[in-house]
């Protein structure tokens, strides 16, 4: 790398005529003050890129964020290389993945590299962990930060061996000259002793082109996978401080009820607890659990009754009849809003063709992250901390300030690799209210929020109604799409199919929501997909075609053709047709620039209402592949979790009020529920890698939908398919 | 209920002061520390929790300490000796069997007591024996898959 090509933070210039030193100077100063000598590498994301910017960058401090910066590294006297990033580890291997990034850069081992994750005080802002952005947008900037921090060592290194610098490789964290003994190599901390070196990259920085990977691209394993099987690894729950309480809040009777009257006199009258009120946030500190539980259940309380609150029973009517704004929005580069819920006929339906008209439905479900909310809330000299599993420590950070009435300063959020998210952990009610009660109980708290709790007061994925209205040509080639959704949202609901151009008319309509709803893994995307490729597969068996030959048909797109060749392939698609009780189907789609085709094989009988998914087969490409082995993983974890969408998940709601709100009754996917799965990765090193957090789900809905069909000749477009089996 | 005294805790019997009719699981965590073992759900039904009663895995979230009486608890704390991790540990890790790690405690300790009383199970009844576990990331194959290899790297019986 040439000088040229990295900006040296000494050079920058502060010289506009404003008093006082730059930003980048103080967070330099900064930087050496609390992490000692060395080398220190910042990521500066351009303005215009820096969307997630705009928060606090280190600490915020005397109004000089240094908001560009969204990651950096250093490398201390004792050649400690030590990472800091917002992002949040929930279970999809980052800390490995982004290890691995520096690792490849800085040519050293994993096992040299410490990350530092997610905590508001030590990391630069980040707007959160979630839209698969983490290996697209902040590995990029780790090979680009530790590509520099290797640059700037091997300009030391030229220096301490008095050596021509391009002599010099780099290797196992050392540096030795190529042709010389390596026994004169020197260490990083060698290297960096007495140093001050700062170097800020950006996005145009020089990296090692993904055909020449040695770490990244391969199988790297879980970096502290053995604090897991140990049961050392302290999630947010597993925190204790000195004194600390266990807190329970009242919950309403019902969504939306007040308090119309309330006795604490026999809670209070409790050894131990204390009760805490403000306003209609009511609740019981104790030193153990069970007292705390106790005690709430001692609070005599009534709530006001709801109004008429709608079910679960005629949600998906409600949710057209409850379109809010009133008008559609066009999807991503889709044309103007149809007309009217099932949308407008096609301008001409083609000549000797069909159209079809389908509704597909989808139901609101719960991400039952297996760590329910949790936080560890401490107050001192003015300072809250507080440890939370989420998604978004900055986002929370905000929240708790706002819900204290408090500087964002003044609040420290530590997220500790965290029990699982799948998009469910974006917010923080249980750290506010943890910080609350700490508040008020002078005393560090801790809250975890009980299965049903989680089950109830957490967010849920939406539900949505999916309108298709398509023509095809006999000879089976598409002539007009319309998609139309309400509620869950518009990834997704543009075909990645050929239509010819202006026929294809895409429509998103938010609506109320009678439960509270947010982000899940590819929330829409799902729901889309399977509207969609069910949809297909509709009209591929009213042509009597292929399913698979009729989308080939159909698709320009070289990944998405490639993934679905793939699937089929390893699943024997179009060989033996499927015994009797079987079905084959097939499905597949593109979301976050990664691409996914997915074969299911199922055993279902109609009279029995019996259905059981045999075998699922994913090809899955996300352009350059960081690390298969993991990656692998995460596309059976998607198959397995989204067979729960696919079949039976489904939170039922009454009268303002959850009514399965427990594991026992809300099922989700067991061992028994397995079926054989098979993975394919297309690992294309001349593509930039995009994230696999979410794509792998939106296939596996549609492919059993139509396996189904296939097994039983029964239709099924309302997710879950069989929540009390098929004949529920 | 009485007051708990004492718990034979992975070989040891340490003293205790709790309430008998709090659970096992809150004792473990909030009083011995032993927070390897995970609140999951309360009910009995994800496995979350499980340590072992006598080598029969038990739900330590439903479970009154009270109750426990004599009876010898395993956690997933005693599982690596002296620095040395159980083969089967080292099969979750080799398998990569896990993705938030927060069942795995309990999917351990599930499959340990399986091999102690059948060192080569059928993949069958690994799925029986292991039903009551929930890995929400959905890694059940690579647990499986983990189980196996785990139980040919046991000593023979």
């Amino acid at each position: 790398m040439k000088p040229t090509d990295t900006q040296l933070l000494e050079q920058e210039p502060c010289s506009t005529g404003a008093p006082g030193p730059s930003r980048l100077e103080v967070s330099r100063r900064d930087f050496f003050k609390s992490l000692g000598s060395g080398v220190m590498v910042l990521f500066l994301a351009p303005a215009a890129l820096a969307q997630e910017a705009g928060g606090f960058g280190r600490r915020g401090r005397g109004g000089q964020a240094s908001d560009e910066i969204s990651a950096w590294l250093h490398i201390g006297e004792d050649g400690i290389v030590t990472v800091y990033t917002g992002k949040a580890e929930v279970g999809q291997n980052i800390r490995t993945s982004l290890t691995q990034a520096v690792a490849e850069e800085l040519r050293a081992p994993v096992s040299a590299i410490k990350m530092v994750m997610a905590d508001t005080d030590l990391v630069p802002y980040d707007a959160g962990t979630f839209g698969s952005q983490t290996t697209p947008q902040m590995a990029s900037r780790l090979h680009r930060v530790a590509a520099a921090a290797r640059e700037a060592l091997l300009d030391l290194a030229a220096d301490y061996l008095k050596t021509d610098r391009a002599l010099l490789l780099v290797e196992d964290g050392k540096i030795f000259k190529a042709n010389a003994d390596r026994n004169e190599a020197v260490t990083f901390g060698q290297l960096t002793k007495g140093q001050k070196i700062t170097r800020a990259v950006n996005d145009s920085t020089p990296v090692t082109p993904a055909g020449k990977w040695t770490v990244a691209g391969t199988s790297v394993p879980k970096v502290d996978g053995r604090d897991f099987v140990t049961g050392r690894h302290k999630y947010s729950s597993d925190m204790k401080l000195p004194g600390m309480l266990f807190a329970k809040r009242l919950r309403p009777a019902t969504f939306g009820a007040k308090v119309v009257s309330l006795d604490t006199k026999a809670a209070e009258a409790m050894e131990g607890a204390k009760v805490v009120r403000d306003g209609d946030f009511i609740g019981v500190v104790a030193p153990d659990s069970l007292q705390a539980e106790h005690a709430l259940n001692a609070i005599k309380v009534e709530w006001s009754a709801p109004g008429n609150q709608p079910s679960s029973a005629s949600i998906y009517d409600y949710l057209r009849q409850n379109v809010a704004g009133g008008g559609g929005r066009g999807g991503r580069g889709g044309g103007p809003a149809p007309a009217g819920a099932g949308g407008a006929e096609p301008a001409a339906a083609p000549a000797g063709g069909r159209t079809l008209k389908q509704t597909y439905t989808v139901a609101y479900i719960a991400h039952t992250p297996l760590e329910p909310r949790a936080a560890v809330a401490s107050w001192k000299d003015d300072k809250l901390t507080v440890w939370t599993g989420t998604q978004r420590p900055f986002g929370v950070r905000t929240e708790l300030a706002q819900a204290l009435g408090i500087a964002e300063e003044r609040i420290r959020v530590i997220v500790p690799d965290t029990g699982s998210g799948y998009g469910g952990k974006h917010t923080g009610e249980a750290a506010v209210e943890a910080a609350r009660f700490s508040k008020a109980a002078g005393q560090p708290v801790k809250l975890v929020w009980t299965r049903q709790e989680e089950f109830t007061w957490a967010y849920f994925r939406p539900a949505g109604v999916i309108d298709i209205t398509s023509s095809v040509r006999d000879d089976g080639t598409l002539v007009w799409w319309e998609a139309a959704n309400y509620q869950s949202g518009s990834p997704g609901l543009q075909s990645p199919y050929r239509i010819p151009a202006g026929n294809q008319r895409t429509a998103f309509y938010p609506t109320r929501a009678p439960l509270t709803i947010g982000s899940y893994r590819a929330l829409a995307s799902t729901a889309n997909h399977f509207a969609r490729e069910v949809h297909m597969d509709e009209l591929a068996r009213l042509l009597k075609m292929d399913p698979l030959e009729f989308r080939l048909k159909n698709l320009a797109d070289a990944r998405l053709r490639a993934v679905f060749e793939a699937a089929a392939q390893a699943f024997g698609w179009g060989g033996a047709k499927a015994p009797a009780g079987h079905g084959f189907g097939i499905a597949g789609g593109t979301e976050k620039n990664s691409y996914v085709a997915t074969c299911a094989e199922v055993l279902a009988d109609a009279a029995s209402g019996t259905v059981k998914v045999l075998r699922a087969v994913t090809a899955f490409d996300c352009g350059a592949v960081v690390n298969p082995n993991h990656l692998k993983n995460q596309i059976e974890g998607a198959m397995m979790m989204g067979l729960g969408g696919v079949l039976f998940e489904a939170i039922t709601f009454k009268d303002g009020m959850i009514t399965n709100p427990h594991l026992a009754d809300y099922r989700v996917p067991r061992f028994t529920d397995l079926p054989k799965m098979e993975v394919i990765l297309i690992d294309r090193k001349d593509i930039a890698s995009a994230g696999a957090g979410e794509t792998p789900i939106v296939g596996i809905a549609p492919a059993v939908g139509n396996a189904i069909f296939d097994a039983i000749n029964i239709r099924l477009r309302s997710m879950p398919l069989a929540p009390d089996g098929l004949k529920g | 209920m009485p007051k708990v005294t004492e718990l034979e805790v992975n070989g040891k019997t340490v003293p205790v002061n709790a309430d008998g009719e709090r659970s096992l699981l809150s004792v473990l965590r909030d009083d011995l520390d032993l927070t390897g073992s995970k609140y999951g759900c309360g009910e009995g039904q994800c496995g979350a929790c499980t340590v072992l009663l006598d080598g029969a895995p038990a739900r330590s979230c439903i479970l009154p300490v009270g109750s426990v009486g004599q009876r010898k608890i395993t956690t997933i704390e005693s599982l690596e000796k002296d620095g040395q991790l159980h083969p089967l540990q080292e099969a979750f890790l080799k398998m990569d069997a896990m993705q938030c790690g927060y069942c795995t405690s309990g999917m351990i300790l599930s499959a340990y007591a399986l091999l102690q009383k059948s060192r080569d199970p059928s993949e069958n009844e690994i799925i029986r024996a292991m039903s009551g576990n929930i890995c929400r990331c959905g890694v059940y194959q690579r647990i499986i898959a983990a189980i196996r290899e785990g139980a040919k790297a046991m000593p023979a019986k």
